[in-house]
């Protein structure tokens, strides 16, 4: 199968469209409860369910040509870097005493 | 249906004469606007980089700070950017099958709900204003506001309005879109346009997913 045929049935999309709408509402119910900083890490976990939804079906990453597929893997991967070491360092800092202390 | 091909249209050059064949200028043209996608993810990235090391140093406060901005109104805005998603798949669903009055139809309702995106945006913004929440334009609380509340509102302003500058970047795209469509320009060179117009709408949508739970929803329970 060449990859630019690949195409999805409708009811594949009104599937995804069903699960985004879910997930949607339980984030907006999540939210309203008092979970201390679980409120932050469960909203993020649902934004990333939802944009894992979106690539992988409706922008068609799972059948996309190879060399798309990297590239949208890549994106993430250097935000990830980005991400990672800024936060490393700053969560980090403090943690060990330096010599003007 | 599921791997039906274009009936060929007799005019339209389908192979630009640098490729080999068709593959690989379908190929190509995938892969050029996944580069673009790259560039955008890094671009919003490091915005986002930006809010998590402030947000981290200053929790409490952007949490206070984020207590006038408009839960619902970003609710509604998220089910509304999500829906115009779902329009914008079938869009090219019906590309790819060849059906122009579907496709005309869906592009117009995708670029619908761009617009109502951004009349909501306008409503957000202006409810902000009245409060005195704008930096460096109007920035006058009529709430209290704790400490670095501009801080975070910096962050707000700037980062959901490049994302309101996409959205409308996205409607007008649309629209030309559609309008090639009605003029008839719908044959197999065409599919992969509304692909990569799809995969642009879509990235959007993306950065929207994210921006809801960082601007709408932190400190909606304390």
């Amino acid at each position: 199968m060449k990859p630019d045929e690949h195409v999805y049935a409708v009811r594949a999309y009104l599937g995804v469209y069903a699960a985004l709408v879910g997930l949607l509402m339980a984030t907006v119910a999540i939210a309203r409860l008092d979970l201390g900083a679980g409120n932050a890490v469960a909203a993020l976990v649902i934004g990333a369910v939802k944009a894992v939804l979106i690539v992988l079906v409706f922008m068609n990453a799972r059948f996309s040509p190879p060399a798309s597929r990297v590239f949208a893997g890549v994106g993430f991967f250097w935000l990830g870097i980005l991400l990672v070491l800024t936060m490393g360092d700053i969560v980090t800092r403090g943690w060990v005493p330096s010599a003007g202390e | 249906m599921r791997h039906r091909r274009w009936p060929v249209a007799k005019s339209e050059p389908l192979l630009a004469h640098q490729f080999s064949d068709r593959t690989q200028q379908v190929e190509a043209d995938s892969l050029g606007m996944w580069v673009f996608i790259c560039t955008e993810v890094m671009f919003f990235g490091a915005l986002f980089t930006g809010y998590a090391l402030y947000r981290f140093t200053y929790d409490a406060e952007f949490r206070l700070a984020s207590h006038p901005v408009s839960f619902l109104l970003g609710s509604v805005n998220t089910g509304v950017l999500l829906t115009s998603s779902l329009f914008m798949a079938l869009a090219l669903h019906a590309a790819q099958r060849g059906d122009r009055r579907q496709l005309l139809g869906f592009l117009w309702v995708t670029a619908a709900l761009g617009v109502v995106f951004l009349a909501i945006k306008l409503k957000d913004y202006s409810d902000l204003w009245d409060h005195g929440l704008v930096p460096a334009l109007h920035f006058a609380p009529d709430l209290p506001m704790p400490p670095r509340a501009q801080l975070f509102y910096v962050f707000f302003f700037f980062m959901t309005g490049l994302h309101a500058l996409h959205v409308l970047i996205g409607v007008v795209v649309l629209l030309g879109l559609s309008w090639l469509a009605y003029r008839g320009r719908c044959s197999p060179a065409d599919h992969p346009t509304v692909e990569n117009v799809g995969l642009y709408w879509h990235f959007v949508d993306v950065v929207w997913v994210f921006l809801y739970p960082l601007f709408y929803l932190m400190g909606r329970s304390s």
